[in-house]
């Protein structure tokens, strides 16, 4: 895969995996050169105003730094596992009581790393974003709206005007659409 | 961990990982995310999916200043962790208890319960169920998912061990039985009170709330 966006993925694992160790400021400065416009116009997509928009990218970026000890290459890639800290802030700022969380896996320290499944892992995320690209325009759109945007299925019904039984058959095709495509991660 | 049979499905996750998951419902999925390698593969596959839309998509200018704040912002003192699992309760549960064990409330026949929560949206307990012994039969008004912590129970639906979730719809009147060997402990969420039909006078029901 030559694909630019492809490429960048396993640098920005390799920029965490180095907060992660070593608290390396460079490192996480190219994180959020990276991450945080497209955080802050994904936020805004969710309509958050410009202000408020930022202080959570704010938010979110300081939770990466403090969390990094957490990120686990054998289960995550960096984009995938900073997109689930944004998806839970904006979710808790909607929220009366934050989202229940599951349990953090064991401490890495405690675990020797398997660099063949680190490696397979992170070359999943890649051929995952490959696949993504190869998918339909109405099956990538729906995707996106559910799992980028996290519209709920109502929503992106009224959105685009289709029926409902159309966006979940959509949903439902791109994802097995990438299953098919990678049946090593998705069960 | 290998041996779960019960999951949940596709739109209670998805439902979940947007925040319009009730409260009580969304502890249990936490749970079981916790307990079930498969199901927390499908979280974090969707997970990954949302990264890679997020580093193809498009980005929007950030106020100048906005790095520099950030830089600045690295020296702040980290919050303090979330509360860990301990013994047959995964850190979520553990939350809800507020890091204490249950302490349980004697509701008949050997049968206990906690309520974690409960409000318009919906109830969350731990019950504890002696070996052998039936849970009265009841149906639900709404939706109940449940998750077996310890033991085991079964019912017309099938036989539930650890991590196992039961999802049980309006249309369900089941009458679960534990399982022989240890105390079955289950975490049950509902979004309506259930409707027993032998144990309790309806009108009883508001004031032992389950």
């Amino acid at each position: 895969m030559t694909n630019p966006v492809t490429k960048e993925i396993s640098a920005l694992s390799r920029d965490l995996i180095a907060v992660r160790d070593r608290r390396d400021r460079e490192a996480f400065g190219r994180l959020f050169d990276h991450f945080a416009p497209r955080l802050k116009a994904m936020l805004l997509r969710g309509g958050l105003r410009d202000g408020s928009a930022e202080d959570v990218v704010q938010d979110v970026m300081l939770a990466v730094w403090h969390k990094a000890a957490q990120f686990d290459p054998h289960r995550a890639d960096a984009a995938g596992w900073i997109y689930a800290i944004a998806r839970n802030r904006r979710i808790d700022l909607a929220r009366r009581k934050p989202l229940s969380q599951p349990e953090e896996m064991p401490d890495l320290p405690s675990l020797e790393p398997d660099a063949g499944q680190v490696l397979s892992l992170q070359q999943e995320a890649r051929e995952l974003a490959a696949a993504l690209s190869r998918l339909a325009p109405e099956q990538a759109d729906a995707l996106r709206a559910a799992y980028f945007d996290d519209l709920p299925q109502s929503r992106i019904s009224e959105m685009t005007g289709l029926p409902l039984g159309t966006i979940k058959s959509r949903i439902r095709l791109g994802l097995d659409r990438l299953r098919h495509e990678l049946r090593s991660i998705a069960p | 961990m290998t041996d779960i049979q019960h999951h949940i499905s596709d739109d209670i996750l998805d439902d979940y990982r947007r925040g319009t998951l009730p409260h009580a419902f969304s502890v249990v999925v936490a749970a079981h995310l916790s307990l079930c390698d498969e199901c927390r593969a499908r979280h974090e596959t969707r997970d990954m999916i949302g990264g890679a839309l997020l580093v193809g998509a498009e980005a929007a200018a950030l106020s100048t200043g906005a790095r520099a704040r950030m830089m600045a912002a690295l020296d702040t003192p980290a919050p303090a962790p979330a509360p860990r699992g301990s013994g047959v309760f995964p850190a979520p549960v553990m939350a809800e208890l507020r890091g204490r064990p249950p302490r349980w409330r004697m509701l008949g026949g050997g049968i206990r319960q906690q309520i974690l929560s409960a409000d318009r949206s919906g109830s969350l307990r731990l019950l504890y169920i002696p070996p052998g012994r039936a849970v009265p039969e009841h149906g639900h008004r709404g939706l109940e998912l449940t998750l077996v912590l310890q033991g085991s129970f079964a019912d017309s639906e099938g036989a539930f061990h650890r991590g196992d979730v039961e999802t049980a719809h309006d249309e369900i009147d089941h009458q679960p039985v534990a399982g022989p060997g240890a105390p079955c402990i289950c975490l049950a969420a509902t979004d309506a009170p259930l409707r027993f039909h032998a144990m309790l006078p309806s009108l009883l029901q508001p004031i032992f709330r389950i």
